[in-house]
């Protein structure tokens, strides 16, 4: 059965609460400032909001019912969605559904975390069953380590250099440096990003994201409801959505996407040709390689080539994370998977903070997360037209 | 190849003490099954019971056929490294201080992928055989190895990180009048103990054996009597610093059951040879072997315990030794637990009859003093926390495993 378009369902209001290295505040703190932001964005009141969406790694022990209190929210239409970096899109992706089938009307799409000086390393330790008994006691190096088995592997099979994935890091620098909410302010060059420090070998200090507090959010409600609160709003073409793809592989090198990725374009009715810039989920640059291969760009092994052929600064040729990315604005715990999106929707709008893509019509943003014990569990992307597409 | 290690200096009294760290030894109830093996130097995973798939990392249920019965077993061991990480930076105290780790993704020819140790011999693309230790947290660990051995293979650090090795350790025997204990001190030498004291009571009493003890390189005889606290107390204040692994091998063997011993006085003897002697040693030395447990290459490793296999299953032909034992045994699973905060592995080796005297009508198979002796020594190399020495041991064991209560009747018949 051919799925039904998500017609008449717009994204709106993107809202980021500015990052910060450590916070003493709570995660409701930042959750609520971001709520806050979406309300007065829209020129809502509290009440209006009848559907709310929550991820968050530190809201605990509270899930997404307990800030319905916390804030005031009355919603008829709850979800919470602890996926990390998939968050954003998963949660869109229903709170189109609730809103097109009139399920709610205004839903809030939100995802904030506090980063206190421990509350990483507490949290690596107990992330997940898996990760409790067969990763953390293997040197506790974190996602870091799983992360450069996975690089160290795709190096060997597909001959991706340093080089390359530095150029993905240098240019997402590069666009952070227009971007004000980056926590990342000092200009990086190849040179620089070769002679970092190694965290966890092919992994160097450029190559991961810094773990930090903040919030996004964005209200997704039918077209007409936009328009009526004068709202520049993004549509959605189309989601993806995909957990556990391809267990039988020994080691990462696909994810989720390329199960789906026909069906991805089909329903949006356009191809990767068509998209004018991607906002990959890139908690380290060979997952942005993998999705630029798995969403279609070009072929499996053929990631490394792309990066050398193309320039990527968001007035470049394959225009990417054109807010610089986890990787140089920060990694707010699962606003990271808000991230993208966010950034699209700016960029859809005309609200762009940093530099513009020029004439971007058709933005794409992918989310990946949950590195549960080996590898990334959960993979959704979504299309968005601006305007006039 | 493997650096062989250097000999430690002597250590300068006015350092500190590193305090030993662990690292993290929470695991799900199921991931256990994990450290049962390992604890008996076993490779074992979940075998789906009706797909056959092996299973890792450990579930409660099959994920090709989501079935619940998933024991562990036996299987094979062999597979290939598809990509290594040497991490140097991490959040755990523990491995913070042995920066640089490596670490691998290993393919088992089995079926799943096995995130582990790396021995510094294997490097990435080679086949390689995996074992489960425990680590310093008491838990179990996967570690590749060199799919051959190779030379020097046991100093790897990250290796010896899991193992009790005696080389350049030193080592105290409680008992050197024994057969066991003298076997023992020769054995230990041989592996490459820096000293090896073994503790004889009332030294001037000449005893046999004596000559070829005291003739032994790097061995040294202390004055010890298990049955007395100050004899005890005052050779721990002497040596306790400078012992890496305590052997316990004070023994007391005397047939008979409960009825028949008219009265306590054997079995206050036995109880003052076996569980008090234990108790002393355990109250002298432990404190100072948790405190050791990370002092370097001749770190605080091992508190070995020779326990009759009967400590598990009553013998009523030796049933008030068996008790004893038994008690023994309890208290050994005590000092596990009480040594863990420094690192420090209690090793429970069972055997069964001895070939020595005070099993005279017992029939064979028995156990020579030299191969318990040498079972003790591979497992402090293994880094094994239960040995089941002799055909006898290892037939407790299993049939203990299979059917306590039928072992109870066979062995009270």
């Amino acid at each position: 059965m051919a799925r039904q378009p998500y017609d008449g369902v717009v994204v709106t209001v993107p809202v980021t609460v500015p990052y910060r290295r450590y916070s003493t505040n709570t995660a409701h703190w930042w959750v609520g400032r971001a709520v806050h932001g979406v309300i007065q964005g829209a020129g809502l009141k509290s009440a209006d909001i009848d559907g709310l969406s929550l991820s968050s790694f530190t809201v605990g022990p509270d899930t997404a019912i307990g800030l319905t209190q916390h804030l005031g929210l009355s919603p008829r239409w709850l979800d919470h969605v602890p996926l990390g970096g998939a968050s954003g899109v998963v949660a869109l992706r229903r709170a189109a559904r609730a809103v097109q089938c009139g399920d709610a009307e205004f839903v809030v799409c939100v995802a904030g975390d506090t980063n206190q000086v421990d509350s990483f390393r507490r949290m690596l330790s107990t992330f997940s069953r898996f990760a409790q008994d067969a990763v953390y006691p293997y040197g506790s190096g974190g996602p870091n380590a799983s992360f450069a088995l996975i690089t160290r592997n795709y190096m060997k099979h597909y001959g991706a250099t340093r080089e390359d994935f530095g150029k993905i890091c240098v240019a997402q620098r590069d666009n952070a440096l227009k971007f004000p909410y980056a926590l990342m302010k000092k200009k990086l060059t190849l040179d620089e990003y070769l002679g970092a420090r190694a965290i966890s070998d092919p992994i160097h200090l450029f190559d991961c994201v810094m773990p930090c507090a903040g919030a996004e959010a964005f209200l997704v409600c039918r077209e007409d409801r936009a328009r009526s609160l004068g709202l520049p709003a993004a549509r959605l073409l189309a989601t993806i959505e995909r957990h556990n793809a391809f267990p039988e592989d020994p080691i990462q090198y696909r994810g989720g996407w390329a199960l789906d990725i026909a069906e991805f374009y089909a329903m949006a009715g356009v191809t990767a040709d068509d998209v004018d810039f991607v906002q990959t989920y890139d908690d380290y640059p060979v997952i942005c390689m993998m999705q630029i291969e798995d969403l279609g760009f070009c072929a499996k092994g053929e990631g490394p080539e792309f990066v050398r052929s193309h320039t990527l600064t968001a007035d470049g040729s394959f225009p990417h994370n054109t807010s610089g990315g986890q990787l140089s604005v920060g990694q707010a715990g699962a606003a990271g998977g808000f991230l993208g999106l966010v950034e699209t929707v700016r960029q859809l709008t005309g609200e762009a903070l940093g530099t513009a893509v020029p004439d971007a019509l058709v933005g794409l943003a992918s989310g990946f997360g949950m590195i549960n014990y080996d590898r990334g569990l959960a993979s959704g992307a979504a299309l968005l037209a601006g305007g006039t597409a | 190849m493997t650096e062989p290690l250097a000999r430690p200096k002597r250590k300068n009294p006015l350092k500190k003490t590193r305090v030993p760290m662990l690292p993290q030894g929470v695991r799900s109830r199921t991931a256990l099954g994990l450290t049962a093996a390992a604890a008996e130097g076993r490779f074992r995973l979940q075998v789906c019971d009706d797909c056959a798939a092996v299973i890792y990392p450990p579930r409660d249920a099959c994920p090709r056929c989501l079935s619940p019965r998933l024991p562990f077993k036996d299987v094979d061991d062999r597979g290939t490294l598809l990509a290594e990480t040497t991490i140097r930076t991490s959040t755990d105290v523990y491995f913070r201080e042995r920066m640089p780790w490596r670490i691998g993704t290993v393919q088992l020819d089995a079926g799943p992928s096995i995130v582990a140790h790396l021995h510094g011999d294997l490097s990435e693309g080679q086949r390689t055989r995996l074992e489960l230790k425990l680590d310093k947290s008491g838990q179990a660990i996967a570690i590749a190895l060199p799919a051959e051995d190779t030379p020097n293979m046991q100093d790897d650090p990250q290796w010896r990180e899991l193992t009790c090795d005696p080389k350049f350790r030193r080592v105290l025997i409680t008992d050197g009048r024994t057969a066991v204990g003298q076997a023992l001190a020769e054995a230990l030498s041989e592996a490459g103990a820096s000293i090896v004291f073994v503790g004889i009571a009332d030294p001037w009493k000449p005893f046999a054996g004596e000559d070829r003890l005291r003739k032994l390189e790097r061995v040294e005889i202390v004055a010890l009597d298990m049955t007395d606290t100050i004899s005890v107390n005052e050779c721990a204040g002497e040596f306790a610093p400078r012992v890496d692994i305590l052997i316990n091998t004070a023994e007391h063997v005397r047939t008979g059951g409960i009825i028949e011993r008219k009265g306590l006085t054997v079995a206050r003897e036995e109880l003052e040879v076996r569980y008090f002697g234990l108790t002393r040693l355990a109250q002298a030395f432990g404190p100072v072997l948790r405190a050791r447990g990370a002092d370097g290459v001749n770190s605080a490793a091992a508190f070995v315990n020779l326990l009759s296999v009967y400590a598990l299953a009553n013998w009523p032909a030796y049933g008030a030794f068996s008790a004893t034992e038994a008690a023994c045994l309890s208290a050994a699973q005590s000092l596990r637990a009480e040594l863990r905060p420094g690192g420090v592995k209690v090793v429970n080796v069972f055997f069964g009859p001895l070939e020595t005297e005070w099993y005279q009508a017992v029939p064979p198979p028995k156990v020579a003093p030299s191969a318990l002796a040498r079972a003790t020594v591979r497992a402090l190399q293994q880094g094994l926390e239960d040995v089941f020495v002799g055909d006898i041991a290892e037939d407790i064991r299993a049939r203990l495993a299979v059917n306590p209560k039928a072992l109870e009747r066979e062995l009270g018949s």
